[in-house]
């Protein structure tokens, strides 16, 4: 934005001031903030499980064979050691998205804003739900 | 409780230093006293060279912003009892992410050039003579903007927001929530012409919802709400602007 860029500009003019310089590590000095690097590290391991399961719907396309060798990948040690650790982040991705939601969503409903409460309730009922509907499938094959 | 309790306040002459130093004073540890009473005290009786804003003392006003014990703090209502427990002095700094002019005082025009950025005041396509009357509002649509109206401009959600100070073109978020205030406002007009200068990287995009902003705010404006509100909005006009034909927009 052209109107900021110039604003910033203003300190060359007066070499008096000080500016401290913002530390690499600055996101270690405060736990919100780590929270936040690892809330955004979590997207690799989102990343990760579309992965796994492009890998899954890949050797399924192939045939019995290549979907036990799939199956056997999964069950090396370092693969699972992966998956758990994916596991938390994807879990810890979820929680804290669904927490944050009410900030970005201001519902209203005959003139009030509908309670933080509701709106991560509705995103936990959701997610529950579609759990139980996976779970089903899984628990009927 | 001991009777007194230690300061390490920024100091910081322009004419003399080079870098910042740290200066301890020690004040009377009074139960109603803030940090602000504190720094007043040493003002008056230790060391008159000790410079700091400040104005209204009751969390109207916006000018006592300071980081306390490294959190932005408005120090007319931040009192010096809750740090008597930690039995180390309270660290006392001028707002982050700012240029320091001396001692405590920052320079805030960046702030002020990016609000006014914003356009925060009602546009009208067409001013509608006086005689007409008021341009009237239900309590319901005041309700709708009216904790964006309460921000004071005190911009400790800046020294909060690690984006403001990694990348300082970012508008921030007390512009971003002012701009909303006047959106949001059922005599407004504006929204189109704010959204030129909100819609863009250096605007609510730049934001990665960190959060801190509105958990520093003292009058709970949530700024981050305010942003994350705009991202929708932004991004459904964008959509309308492919989809549908000029007339309908």
């Amino acid at each position: 934005m052209s109107d900021a860029r110039q604003t910033t500009r203003y300190t060359e003019y007066h070499p008096r001031w000080y500016r401290s310089r913002v530390s690499t590590w600055w996101w270690l000095a405060r736990w919100p903030y780590l929270k936040f690097i690892l809330r955004e590290i979590s997207s690799v391991f989102v990343a990760w499980f579309v992965v796994v399961l492009l890998l899954q719907i890949r050797a399924l396309s192939r045939g019995p064979q290549a979907y036990s060798q799939f199956e056997r990948w999964l069950q090396h040690p370092p693969v699972v050691l992966l998956n758990l650790i994916a596991l938390f982040f994807v879990v810890f991705h979820a929680v804290t998205w669904f927490n944050l939601a009410p900030r970005a969503m201001a519902v209203r409903f005959r003139g009030k804003r509908v309670p933080d409460l509701w709106i991560v309730g509705t995103n936990y009922a959701a997610w529950a739900a579609i759990s139980l509907v996976v779970a089903w499938f899984l628990v009927r094959s | 409780m001991p009777e007194t309790i230690s300061l390490e306040v920024l100091r910081y002459s322009p004419e003399r230093d080079t870098e910042p130093t740290f200066q301890r004073y020690d004040v009377p540890l009074n139960k109603d006293w803030v940090i602000l009473d504190a720094l007043n005290y040493i003002k008056d009786k230790v060391d008159g060279s000790l410079t700091f804003r400040w104005s209204c003392r009751m969390g109207i006003c916006g000018s006592c912003g300071m980081m306390v014990n490294g959190e932005p703090k408005l120090t007319c209502a931040t009192f010096l009892s809750n740090y008597a427990k930690e039995g180390r002095p309270v660290r006392v700094q001028p707002l982050r992410y700012f240029p320091v002019i001396r001692d405590l005082v920052v320079e805030v025009t960046d702030f002020m050039s990016k609000l006014q950025s914003v356009k925060p005041w009602l546009i009208r396509k067409e001013e509608k003579p006086t005689s007409e009357g008021e341009y009237l509002q239900t309590p319901d649509q005041l309700n709708r903007y009216k904790q964006f109206s309460m921000c004071i401009n005190c911009v400790l959600c800046y020294a909060a927001c690690p984006v403001y100070g990694l990348d300082p073109v970012f508008i921030g978020p007390a512009a971003i929530a002012l701009a909303q205030r006047y959106n949001m406002d059922s005599r407004d007009e504006g929204a189109h012409e704010r959204m030129d200068v909100l819609a863009q990287h250096e605007g609510i995009w730049g934001c990665t919802f960190v959060g801190e902003c509105t958990k520093v705010c003292p009058k709970n404006v949530d700024p981050a709400g305010a942003i994350q509100q705009y991202k929708l909005t932004a991004t459904i006009e964008r959509f309308k602007s492919f989809l549908l034909p000029r007339g309908a927009k």
